[in-house]
């Protein structure tokens, strides 16, 4: 047993943890009427599960465009630049040594929210399966135009395809990802830091040189101790 | 005090975002408003009036006393003085199709073969003829016979100009009087002229293969005074159109398929070509009817209006499905008999074998390009498959094939075992099957009209025939949802292979390594979590 000062810091800005729940929300419609769509189950009807689709998908992509914007000129993109570092420790830490009590080898400090493992799989899902899900989801809307665009040879079962595949991957990542938050120094305060933004994280600990940001100049990042 | 005022601002900022995509989101209650399609359609039907110049009781030419039929058709050709040349020129006249090779050439009067009444024997099964636009049975050598389309008062011709021959050749006087009451009513019936009428064009449409609703299943004797739940553009208590009204007309030329010929190969609307026909749907609806938003306007390419808007035909009047030649000729005490089955229609007769009726039947869908490729005495057959005397034809990758609902008329009828060919019986009259009940004298007879060799060996095969269910439009609220063909297993698409379709169509694969991977990511976490729980491992900050 030992003890740690703890402090809470404010890790996630406004805007992010709004993308963060928009996002979710957004991609919950999106499974609960993609599968619909693939005829798991029956909810509100092929044609509503459709349109529901195609709009929140639109919605996603315009949001999507913000996230990406507000990443780069924030310079939050560096956040995940993706490491080796550590890495092998994180994941000896989920598969062992969080079952011992040991402490998390890289934790969430202020200016690097993101363990070497978090960042390969937001920068995975942010680059790679959420891309695909947009791109195939573009082709599966336009599906009428393909032949006036020159894309006729494109086969729609491929495309449908590749976006299902997409759609169990997001699936699955959301049933871990979820339960990663639990893994925090008590049961909600990942998800409690996600909401408002502040979490209470081991006093001292600092940011290696390799983890951290482009310095921003945002006053509401400054650790602030609570009470 | 700094959170609160951040947390109020943070709601505001959520409120308004989600405002921006709500409010402007897309028409998930509106249904009709931009529907340019139906606008359109709206618009061409406006006030329908009757347009007649003409009061053809005032004709003097008609104002004589007629003996017989071609004479009523003389007065009429007096002022109509191409009407004749132009009608024996189409195929109403001709029965044949002008499309087809001469030395196979299609047609009742040709070589078709259908798997009902079979064949017309060159005209010369007179019971066919009945629905010839002459004035008598013997097909085309007559005088046209201009009431049956035109005629508004249906009357027993052949009847009353005899009773009218008797009454004035009498020597009884009061019987010579009562001669002017049948010229009376000849007159009538002759001064009674209009456009055709639902009625004039179902006295054969309706009735075809010998009786109501043996043939079509979405043509029947109900269309005549239909509702509009029966026919949305018919329905006296909707838009009241006759026939003509999409069946345009020019020259006594109807607008509609003749066998392998499409009604229409260019779907324009009358927008685009203000005199083209208005025998297609998008004719009024334009190939985009839905609102402008709408995914159905997506599916204009690929599937035929009547595949969503024809969802169930033979709505009020069973449609015969079944006509199995095979089991005629049997008798009850030397004598043919018949037997009533459902709906009051025969489930057997001595002279046409077992027949099924059905009511409210589900079309079956294929691909078709608007051309129905014929079977005909002259071509050969497979009789180990089942043949198909009349077959949509097209596919997928043809730019005019669209799914399309059709009435699939089964049966079984005699063929030639040696020649390979369909057999042509010859039914009516006193050497007909039907008095006979000899097979094999009536083909004899049939094939010697049509100039056709007959082996004198017979046996039956299966056959199959189609019709396109075009007819009987359901009003909209009971067109097909989305998930009566994008669903598994029991898709009103089942059958068509060949694309993928959302909602029908998965890969097993795909499907189960997919919720392989959730379901052992889950059982992945539970199982992490009991560990957390049991090892006792998580330090917890007091």
């Amino acid at each position: 047993m030992y003890s740690i000062k703890m402090v809470t810091t404010y890790l996630y800005t406004r805007y992010e943890r709004f993308w963060h729940w928009l996002q979710m929300a957004l991609i919950f419609l999106l499974l609960i009427t993609g599968f619909e769509i693939h005829g798991v189950y029956t909810l509100m009807g092929f044609e509503e599960a459709v349109e529901v689709h195609n709009f929140v998908g639109i919605a996603w992509l315009i949001a999507f465009a913000f996230f990406v914007f507000w990443i780069f000129t924030t310079g939050e993109w560096k956040q995940y630049v993706p490491t080796t570092k550590k890495l092998f420790e994180v994941i000896h830490y989920y598969g062992i040594g969080i079952f011992k009590g040991e402490p998390h080898p890289v934790p969430k400090r202020k200016g690097a929210k993101h363990n070497p493992l978090q960042r390969l799989t937001y920068l995975s899902l942010a680059t790679m399966l959420l891309p695909i899900q947009m791109v195939t989801g573009i082709f599966y809307w336009t599906y009428n135009s393909w032949e006036a665009w020159g894309l006729g040879f494109i086969s729609l079962k491929i495309v449908a395809l590749i976006h299902l595949a997409g759609a169990f991957s997001i699936l699955t990542f959301i049933v871990v990802h979820v339960y990663m938050t639990t893994t925090g120094h008590s049961i909600f305060a990942h998800i409690k830091a996600m909401i408002t933004g502040w979490e209470e994280i081991e006093e001292g600990e600092e940011v290696e040189d390799w983890e951290k940001p482009s310095l921003r100049e945002c006053p509401e990042t400054v650790s602030a101790e609570k009470g | 005090m700094r959170l609160k005022s951040k947390h109020k601002r943070y709601a505001l900022s959520c409120l308004w975002i989600c405002l921006l995509f709500f409010t402007s989101a897309p028409s998930f209650a509106n249904q009709e408003q931009d529907a340019p399609g139906l606008e359109l359609a709206r618009q061409v039907v406006k006030e329908a009036k009757n347009t007649t110049t003409a009061d053809h009781s005032r004709f003097k030419a008609l104002n004589q006393d007629f003996t017989s039929g071609p004479e009523i058709t003389k007065a009429c050709l007096s002022c109509h003085t191409e009407a004749a040349d132009q009608l024996k020129k189409t195929l109403h006249w001709t029965w044949l199709d002008p499309n087809s090779p001469k030395d196979n050439q299609r047609g009742k009067a040709g070589y078709s073969i259908n798997n009902f009444c079979i064949s017309a024997n060159a005209m010369n099964d007179h019971h066919c003829n009945e629905c010839h636009i002459g004035w008598n049975e013997k097909g085309k050598e007559t005088e046209i016979d201009c009431l049956k389309c035109h005629g508004q008062k249906k009357i027993n011709w052949e009847e009353v100009f005899q009773d009218y021959k008797i009454l004035t050749e009498s020597k009884d006087p009061e019987e010579n009087v009562l001669a002017k009451d049948a010229q009376a009513e000849i007159h009538e019936a002759a001064q009674s002229i209009g456009r055709p009428t639902r009625k004039n064009c179902g006295s054969c449409h309706f009735s075809g293969g010998g009786g109501d609703g043996v043939k079509h299943g979405d043509l029947d004797p109900s269309l005549i005074n239909p509702n509009r739940k029966l026919n949305v553009h018919m329905g006296y208590d909707g838009q009241d159109f006759e026939c003509s009204r999409c069946h345009t007309t020019v020259a006594h030329h109807v607008a509609g398929r003749i066998y392998g010929t499409p009604a229409s190969e260019t779907r324009h609307s009358l927008l685009e070509h203000d005199l083209e026909p208005k025998i297609m749907c998008e004719s009024c609806h334009s190939d985009k009817p839905h609102e402008l938003s709408s995914k159905m306007n997506d599916h204009t390419d690929k599937v035929a209006c009547q595949a969503c808007h024809v969802p169930v035909i033979a709505k009020v009047l069973p449609v015969q499905r079944w006509w199995d030649w095979s089991r005629a000729g049997k008798k009850k005490d030397g004598k043919p008999y018949d037997v009533n089955g459902p709906f009051g229609k025969p489930v057997y007769q001595s002279t046409k074998g077992d027949t099924k009726w059905e009511k409210n039947v589900i079309p079956n869908y294929l691909w078709f390009n608007g051309s129905i490729k014929g079977f005909t005495a002259k071509d050969m057959i497979d009789p180990s498959k089942v043949v198909k005397l009349a077959w949509p034809e097209g596919n997928r990758n043809e730019k005019n094939a669209r799914i399309f609902p059709f009435n699939i008329h089964s049966g079984k009828q005699p063929y030639d075992t040696v020649n390979k060919t369909m057999t042509t019986p010859l039914l009516s009259g006193e050497h007909g099957y039907w008095t006979t009940f000899d097979w094999q004298d009536s083909i004899q007879r049939g094939a010697k009209y049509l100039n056709l060799p007959f082996s004198g060996k017979i046996d039956f095969v299966e056959t199959a025939y189609v019709f396109p269910s075009t007819h009987m439009v359901a009003p909209r609220e009971e067109a097909l949802k989305c998930n009566q063909c994008h669903t598994r297993p029991d898709s009103r698409l089942a059958d068509l292979a060949g694309f993928y379709m959302p909602g029908r169509d998965k890969v097993k694969l795909i499907d189960i390594a997919g919720w392989a991977i959730v379901l052992s990511s889950f059982v992945g976490i539970v199982l992490h979590a009991l560990g957390r729980i049991f090892a006792n491992g998580r330090k917890k900050e007091e």
